[in-house]
């Protein structure tokens, strides 16, 4: 069967950064925006929701592009939510067994994690088409910049809305919180501000490539 | 993009080939979902119990013990160290043996959702003398002060819950009033800013109180006889000693699990 020799090539670190910078899920492809606003209150529930996430997003990718040539195109959509369900179950017991507290502070956002449509969106446009390495490294790439994305917000929302830095007070007993960071309008400022920032150093990028080329 | 634009689509499966596939992924996912079940069931039991020992500690300072209790108008009934679902009544023994008081649960409709709570009932004082949140929804920075406000958290630990004459009913009714207008030592003083979440907790502990309470009474010789009959894992900072499982046992009260 022909393919595009540039799914055969070898993953490089350009497939690594893509999904942290040029792909980033949530500050540029606005993927997975629900977790990404609705548990990104404190700096370590957004760690631990990426984290998850990730953790969801590697094993199912992985499984799928190992099965790609086994599951008929027909059935592809379900085979891949069953899988994704199983990892999603799988993670969710698991916090549960290691950190009550944890547990309590996700919510229902750990079982949602198999509707946010960065995964099934990997697993359609990349997994199903790519051989397993590559999908491997594209996805932690993914993983890592949807965490990364989280923890921004987080660390942002934390600090202005409790004032505290994984839970450790950065500022006297007179910082009075800014309690609408941590409620859902927060997450929108928040994420607004760093869309604009990153949109920001996209453009001056861009521009710098073009002067490149003039030059 | 990667679209495979030199793929011919390839005939269409059989379906029973279709079902094939689905149902061999889905018992293969049934398979490792159940297999991650067993593995993290005892743990997690483990987690909920752990979590609501330590909330039954809190809410009751100096007991180091803890016993079980199912109580309801049928009686009162011990149950095994394990069984934390079934309890509704946890009684906290001090390392003397003497009983400290009884942890319950109590809920009430907060702003958001249930809030579930846990406090500390004194017997011998009459008062309720711990509080603490077991599960709420409430809005952070708002509603949620009704675990962290130093001062609305001051309510509990002195308040009076003492029945009246003839056991039936709290002599004075549990009650929420607004911030720094608390005259009586019945009643909390609320938050400014969390006013439906405050109200919510006096109302829970006025129907937990006004239904529990009576039949805790009625109760009470049983609970404060029987000894401790086993101890909980000394925790830090907790002061471990020998004596006190063995010199309470002949009172004759059934023990349950203890020295088979």
């Amino acid at each position: 069967m022909p393919r595009d020799p540039k799914q055969l090539s070898p993953p490089t670190m350009a497939t690594l950064k893509e999904g942290v910078w040029k792909e980033n899920p949530v500050f540029i492809m606005l993927l997975g925006l629900c977790p990404a606003l609705a548990v990104s209150n404190t700096a370590l529930n957004a760690l631990a929701m990426g984290l998850a996430s990730t953790f969801v997003l590697l094993g199912s990718t992985t499984l799928i592009s190992l099965l790609r040539h086994l599951i008929p195109k027909q059935v592809r959509i379900a085979s891949y939510i069953i899988i994704i369900a199983t990892f999603v179950t799988i993670v969710d017991y698991t916090i549960h067994a290691l950190s009550l507290e944890l547990y309590n502070a996700l919510g229902a956002f750990i079982q949602l994690i198999v509707v946010n449509c960065m995964i099934l969106g990997r697993a359609e446009a990349y997994a199903s088409k790519n051989r397993i390495l590559t999908t491997f490294v594209n996805s932690i790439g993914m993983g890592a910049g949807f965490t990364l994305a989280l923890f921004s917000i987080g660390a942002v929302r934390e600090i202005l809305g409790f004032g505290t830095f994984f839970g450790i007070p950065l500022f006297g007993s007179n910082f009075q919180a800014w309690a609408v960071f941590i409620l859902p309008p927060g997450g929108f400022f928040v994420l607004s501000l760093w869309l604009v920032l990153f949109a920001a150093l996209r453009r001056r990028a861009d521009q710098r490539k073009e002067v490149g080329h003039a030059s | 993009m990667n679209t495979e634009s030199t793929t011919v689509m390839p005939d269409m499966p059989s379906s029973g080939r279709l079902i094939a596939t689905l149902a061999v992924i889905a018992m293969l996912s049934g398979f490792f979902v159940v297999l991650v079940y067993q593995a993290t069931l005892e743990r997690i039991a483990l987690n909920h119990r752990e979590y609501l020992e330590r909330a039954v500690f809190t809410v009751l300072p100096g007991a180091t013990v803890r016993v079980n209790f199912s109580l309801s108008e049928a009686g009162l009934q011990r149950l095994p160290d394990d069984a934390v679902g079934d309890a509704n009544v946890f009684a906290g023994y001090n390392d003397d043996g003497t009983l400290v008081g009884v942890a319950l649960q109590a809920s009430a409709r907060g702003y958001a959702d249930v809030i579930r709570i846990l406090y500390g009932y004194a017997p011998d004082r009459e008062a309720i003398v711990g509080f603490t949140v077991l599960q709420s929804s409430e809005t952070p920075g708002l509603g949620d002060k009704i675990e962290t406000d130093p001062a609305f958290l001051r309510n509990f630990e002195n308040l009076q819950a003492r029945l009246n004459e003839e056991g039936t009913a709290l002599e004075n009714d549990i009650v929420t009033v607004k911030q720094s207008t608390k005259t009586e030592d019945w009643q909390i003083d609320g938050i400014t800013g969390a006013t439906v979440s405050a109200v919510a907790v006096g109302r829970a502990l006025r129907e937990s109180a006004n239904e529990m309470l009576p039949l805790l009474a009625a109760h009470r010789s049983s609970l404060t006889t029987p000894p401790p009959a086993s101890r909980t894992p000394p925790k830090e900072g907790c002061p471990k000693d020998g004596v006190g499982d063995d010199e309470t046992d002949t009172d004759g009260i059934n023990h349950g699990s203890e020295n088979p």
